[in-house]
């Protein structure tokens, strides 16, 4: 498959563009075409001697339009009404679940879920599952990047081919043997069930961030960290103070990955955070749903769904370009 | 030995080491435990025993194996009929948004971002079944329902696959996105020179560019379908009367539904079994279309 956003201006998927490789915009400066030059670069399906024509303007507008408010309805409809019941005492919702406050706004339900059903708990066990795994996928994913990238060891193209190979092993064939790995692991000698630790350290096991990393750090320019060895930068020191440095897009990219992958992730914690009070709010949500009041449920849903779609709203670029990625890489 | 030292043999071995570790005790080690697993009797008591194809018999003596194979391929079909045109549709229109582009994308991508456990949680309250639930409101303004949803054999693997659907479509939408803008516009005003109307650039130069994308997202949505778990695990459990049982769900059954200890040895068989069937597929898939892709 050829990459995507080559000729355009916009940031290549693996980041590189963003990582101050300059020639990228005159390349797609050369695609202008000489005869207008007031046209803008951007151009796609339709030319703008049709965009001139009323009929395609008025339909294509009128398409787009009706995309809007279909996009609108049915993508956004639900978490606003989500938003809506999250405040509506039960009664409303399940009496006529379409009315807009028909007996009034309950604001203590945000409170009562966040506090009576200790959704704070989870809310924090969410936050400490995804940071951690966090901190392991970047962890792995630079320093083994940086190894296979930089320092290219002999066994180096083998040990990368293992990494990658596993890309192919559907998660499900790993699911029995992992738990009962996590149930019983090498050299520790002590379970790992009910401990964060269980959701970490798999979490690191993940080969895209790797391909992502060693594919960054592959396009960065051989001649800085040449410089910095011969100034007398040890291999700690140059991928401290040079490799990391250089890589905040690409780390952004895998941040968002690993924080989101782990803040949705359900089946995993379930098996092996059976303690209550241990599990994020993903698995503990679906329990709960079944022992509360709806509206208390609803709000607790609402408030699981914020952060994310906070996260979202602001880091947007790097979310999108991640998710073009996804696409891209797999191809 | 100190040469290798000296010229930093260590310190890469060293930066290697969370690779080497977490990859070999949490990946490499329980794929091929998941091979040596599926040939033998394993539980937590005694050793692990020897018992050849034992496992895998079991599982395809079991008659739920072929009703979960039977639900899993209409989940995967269903969600292909409507989540495979729908965010190129989308796309294609989206890809010709010039002002505010941002904010189609954004809304389009939004249920991708909400958790898949809240979605789902949030369905549920959608499809409740009374003439007052939320789906059956809203139809019963144009006089349709009230539908059971979950509640029947007939809609319960439907009304699942439209929730999976609205979740994961505005993934599939900004891949899309991406590959319609990398379409050279060169192309197009060779089809204009050659008067192409917008149709004909839409069918003859959009589609064709698009051919790489639109044949690996086929395979990889086909793939990730037949894996679903989360849809029927929440929604229904595998009811009404199996009819949203689908193979990822045997899998956890067979695994850890019994409180005594599961079938560790037939969960892993299945697995295996599915993860060969996707293999073989897959290699079949893209040999048969080698020709079709544009790379």
């Amino acid at each position: 498959m050829s990459t995507p956003t080559r000729t355009r201006p916009q940031p290549a998927p693996d980041g590189t563009a963003a990582a101050g490789s300059a020639p990228a915009p005159t390349r797609s400066r050369t695609g202008r075409r000489r005869d207008r030059p007031a046209e803008p670069v951007f151009r796609g399906i339709v030319s703008s001697s049709e965009w001139r024509s009323p009929s395609v303007r008025i339909g294509l507008g009128l398409t787009q339009a009706l995309l809007l408010v279909g996009l609108v309805v049915v993508a956004l409809g639900p978490l606003l009404w989500l938003v809506k019941a999250s405040i509506t005492p039960t009664q409303d919702t399940l009496r006529d679940p379409m009315a807009l406050f028909p007996s009034g706004v309950d604001w203590a339900n945000l409170s009562t879920a966040w506090s009576s059903v200790h959704i704070d708990l989870h809310f924090a066990n969410s936050m400490i599952v995804a940071s951690g795994a966090w901190l392991v996928q970047i962890v792995v994913a630079t320093t083994g990047g940086y190894a296979l990238s930089i320092l290219k060891p002999r066994y180096g193209p083998v040990l990368y081919w293992l990494v990658l190979s596993t890309l192919f092993v559907p998660a499900v064939v790993l699911l029995v043997p992992l738990y009962l790995t996590v149930l019983s692991p090498p050299l520790i000698g002590q379970s790992l069930i009910n401990t964060f630790w269980a959701v970490w350290l798999p979490a690191g096991a993940n080969a895209f961030n790797v391909l992502l990393a060693k594919r960054f750090f592959d396009n960065l320019p051989g001649e800085i960290f040449e410089a910095a060895r011969i100034d007398g930068a040890g291999p700690f020191r140059v991928f401290w103070s040079v490799l990391l440095p250089m890589s905040r897009p690409i780390l952004g990219v895998i941040s968002v990955f690993a924080f989101v992958a782990a803040w949705k992730d359900f089946l995993w914690p379930l098996l092996v955070l059976p303690d209550p009070d241990m599990q994020p709010l993903s698995v503990r949500l679906p329990t709960l749903a079944n022992s509360i009041e709806l509206d208390i449920l609803l709000a607790a849903l609402m408030i699981s769904a914020l952060i994310p779609v906070v996260l979202f709203l602001i880091f947007q670029r790097t979310f999108l370009r991640t998710a073009g990625l996804g696409g891209a890489i797999k191809g | 030995m100190t040469t290798w030292f000296r010229r930093g043999g260590f310190s890469t071995l060293l930066f290697l080491l969370p690779l080497i570790v977490i990859f070999g005790v949490f990946s490499w080690f329980p794929i091929v435990r998941a091979a040596v697993m599926s040939v033998q009797q394993t539980n937590l008591v005694t050793a692990p025993r020897f018992v050849g194809l034992d496992n895998f018999q079991t599982v395809f003596e079991d008659p739920l194996l072929w009703t979960a194979v039977q639900n899993t391929a209409l989940f995967a079909l269903i969600a292909l009929v409507l989540g495979y045109p729908v965010p190129l549709v989308l796309a294609v229109i989206m890809s010709e948004v010039r002002r505010f582009r941002g904010v189609f994308t954004a809304i389009a991508y939004l249920p991708v971002v909400v958790p898949p456990v809240v979605a789902v949680l949030m369905w549920k309250v959608f499809y409740d079944a009374r003439p007052e639930g939320v789906f059956n409101t809203m139809l019963g303004w144009v006089g349709l329902g009230p539908y059971q949803w979950l509640q029947s054999a007939g809609t319960a693997m439907p009304s699942l696959v439209i929730e999976a659907t609205w979740a994961a479509a505005g993934g599939t939408v900004i891949i899309y996105l991406a590959a319609l803008i990398a379409v050279p516009h060169e192309l197009y005003e060779a089809a204009e020179v050659d008067g192409a109307g917008l149709w004909r650039k839409v069918w003859n130069v959009t589609m064709p560019q698009l051919r790489g994308v639109l044949l690996v997202t086929l395979i990889l949505q086909i793939i990730s379908t037949s894996q679903v778990f989360l849809e029927p695990f929440l929604f229904t459990g595998g009811g009404p009367a199996n009819s949203t049982l689908t193979v990822l769900l045997l899998i956890y059954d067979y695994a850890f539904a019994s409180s005594l200890g599961g079938d560790y040895g037939a969960a892993t068989a299945l697995s295996l079994m599915l993860a060969a069937f996707l293999a073989v597929m897959s290699a079949v898939y893209f040999w048969l279309t080698r020709t079709w892709s544009t790379s």
